[in-house]
């Protein structure tokens, strides 16, 4: 589970205004009285506000906008693992480390992200553009190996392919998302073996 | 092979429109009112003849689990609430619904919805499927605003919501009940059973759990017939299947196949053979992370179904299929296994909690072959005293990729032994 942060950020934290009506949004999916179940997208919300992490302050803000003790609130930012409870950098890159991607070269993407950023997991660069993790699977297994990089996949990677993308990130640009080797989704590369009329 | 007028998936690799246009155009919402109008029961009826087994890997039949909810109202609304937690390793197939044709899931929420009497659907999507969130959502504001769902859905005179719940990274909350904590907003824990969730499930209401795949496939069994799907596998094996084939193949791939296909069939059709050829293989875990894995003679013939598979010990899962070449360190594939087991496991259990950990401690040290050799047969003794002690599943598929090792692998793990007691210094003689 995630770690905590002797740096607990800043002390006052408040939902803009739009994050306020998207958080309303979302509390109005759930029955009166079961608000608590919008914690995690709450959270979310706050998480993204605030940087990409979340302060002390934030989950405390959550806690009241949903009516909740800050202890159930910190037992949920806690046990969740995208939730991160120190800053990340601007990319966050998360390497998928499970059995499917390591049989097609995971380790070779983390070596080349450590070397390439010149940091170890969980670390940020000094400059606070990347912070570099393993994550668990991913659920994107047949276009192994794959990295998220904040909210996108980027799949069909090697060592030559994520340095690029790593290079692309730097200057500002954003990449195109999903399969890096150009094939489309899962299919399989080459010929389509099957729907051979989709897309006609 | 399957032929392609019998798939359901037909935009599985994103060629066409998702959104509710292109949706309409393969069939999906083309006559929904026209099937609640046949009503409750008649829906679960041909449901239940269709023989389709739950695809979130424990394969219980779909139509006998919803007719487990209430019949009567009890008082409280019931709901229906869809398992889009895709995690088990290996697997990636609901992500291709979601992202490619969410609105054959939305359509399933609204006629399993109706079936079960549900007031609501609440779509348990994993976080880090943001991007398919997004397209789900799009998915069903369109359809509200289309009328299809919401008040009045597809002008049944049945009221029905379609939520989208976003996760926030946790395997376990893939366990039904775990996930019912999580919508709560709560630690994704599991809840001891029973009482099951057609009881006393989210909010204590009488609640359903369905893979995304189960609830997509529903209204096309129900156009073309519990017949017509019966009609494809096998016995108790009905229908198609969306397989993921990842690892050591020239070409891995999601495919909609017909359950009880060959696995070599599978494997050579679709995903372009084995890296180097099949006598090139070394083992396949054929149903998901959780499940044993089977070596090369056994792979040269078993079918791809719930019930071959538990034949030989090892089971379709999620059919997420992980195939291994000659090159594969084996131990290290299943020690990596261990490591996302420990990591997963939510700590409420001591047997889990701990011996996720000393499991894959010990893998570590396996891989390396610095082990006695005792050791391989308490560390098979101790997948046992894990098994089936348990609140969850986790602990079982903590236990079985470990069991599937050493019956299986036995020799290597002891030639490893052997290496590393050769290459040390004979230190007491």
């Amino acid at each position: 589970m995630s770690e905590t942060h002797a740096d607990t950020g800043p002390a006052e934290f408040s939902f803009s205004p739009e994050t306020r009506a998207r958080a309303d949004a979302i509390i109005a999916r759930y029955p009166a009285g079961r608000q608590a179940s919008a914690v995690i997208a709450l959270l979310d919300l706050a998480q993204r506000q605030s940087g990409g992490w979340l302060p002390r302050a934030a989950m405390d803000h959550v806690g009241q906008v949903l009516d909740m003790a800050p202890i159930r609130v910190y037992e949920v930012a806690t046990f969740y693992t995208m939730f991160n409870l120190k800053p990340v950098g601007r990319h966050h890159v998360q390497v998928c480390r499970t059995t499917p991607c390591w049989l097609r070269g995971a380790d070779k993407l983390t070596e080349t992200c450590q070397r390439k950023l010149g940091i170890g997991l969980k670390e940020r660069t000094a400059d606070g553009q990347f912070s570099l993790v393993e994550v668990e699977c991913l659920g994107a297994c047949v276009n192994a190996p794959v990295v998220q990089i904040n909210d996108d996949y980027y799949e069909d990677l090697d060592p030559r392919r994520i340095e690029a993308l790593l290079d692309a990130l730097a200057r500002g640009e954003r990449p195109a998302i999903g399969s890096q080797s150009g094939r489309q989704g899962s299919a399989p590369d080459g010929p389509r073996t099957t729907l051979l009329k989709a897309g006609e | 092979m399957l032929r392609d007028e019998d798939r359901v998936f037909r935009n599985l690799y994103g060629l066409e429109d998702w959104r509710l246009e292109g949706a309409r155009r393969r069939g999906i919402w083309s006559d929904t009112k026209e099937l609640l109008a046949r009503g409750r029961d008649a829906i679960i009826d041909e449901m239940k003849k269709s023989d389709l087994r739950g695809r979130g890997g424990a394969g219980f039949p779909a139509g006998l689990k919803w007719s487990f909810m209430p019949k009567q109202s009890t008082g409280k609304p019931a709901y229906l609430v869809v398992n889009a937690d895709e995690s088990e390793p290996g697997t990636c197939k609901d992500r291709d619904i979601l992202r490619y044709d969410p609105h054959m899931l939305v359509e399933g929420c609204v006629v399993a919805g109706f079936a079960m009497g549900t007031v609501a659907a609440y779509i348990y999507v994993r976080g880090e499927f943001y991007n398919e969130a997004q397209s789900l959502q799009a998915a069903i504001d369109e359809a509200y605003a289309a009328g299809l769902v919401g008040r009045n859905a597809c002008g049944s005179g049945w009221d029905i919501d379609v939520y989208v719940h976003r996760g926030a990274g946790a395997y376990i909350c893939g366990e039904e009940t775990a996930l019912l904590e999580s919508l709560e907003g709560k630690k994704g824990m599991p809840r001891m059973k029973p009482p099951f969730p057609a009881a006393a499930g989210l909010y204590g209401c009488p609640t359903t759990v369905n893979n995304v795949e189960t609830i997509a496939v529903a209204p096309t069994i129900l156009r073309r017939g519990a017949a017509w799907w019966a009609g494809l596998g096998r016995p108790k094996n009905t229908g198609t299947k969306l397989f993921c084939i990842s690892g050591h193949v020239n070409k891995p791939c999601n495919v909609e196949e017909e359950m009880g296909i060959p696995l070599k069939e599978l494997i050579e059709r679709h995903a372009g053979g084995v890296r180097g050829g099949w006598d090139n293989l070394l083992a396949i875990i054929p149903g998901g992370s959780s499940v044993p894995l089977l070596p090369k003679s056994v792979c040269d013939t078993v079918l791809m179904d719930f019930d071959s598979l538990r034949e030989v010990r090892s089971g379709l899962g999620t059919a997420a299929v992980i195939v291994m070449d000659k090159s594969s360190d084996i131990v290290g594939a299943i020690a990596r296994l261990s490591h996302f087991y420990m990591h997963e496991s939510c700590g409420q259990c001591t047997p889990c909690r701990e011996g996720t950990g000393w499991m894959y401690r010990t893998m570590l040290r396996l891989v390396e072959g610095n082990a006695e050799a005792e050791e391989i047969g308490i560390l098979e003794e101790v997948t046992r005293q894990v098994e089936g002690h348990t609140i969850c599943a986790l602990g079982d598929a903590a236990a079985w990729p470990i069991q599937g090792l050493i019956r299986h692998f036995r020799p290597e793990l002891e030639r490893r032994i052997a290496v590393h007691r050769a290459a040390k210094p004979m230190a007491a003689e």
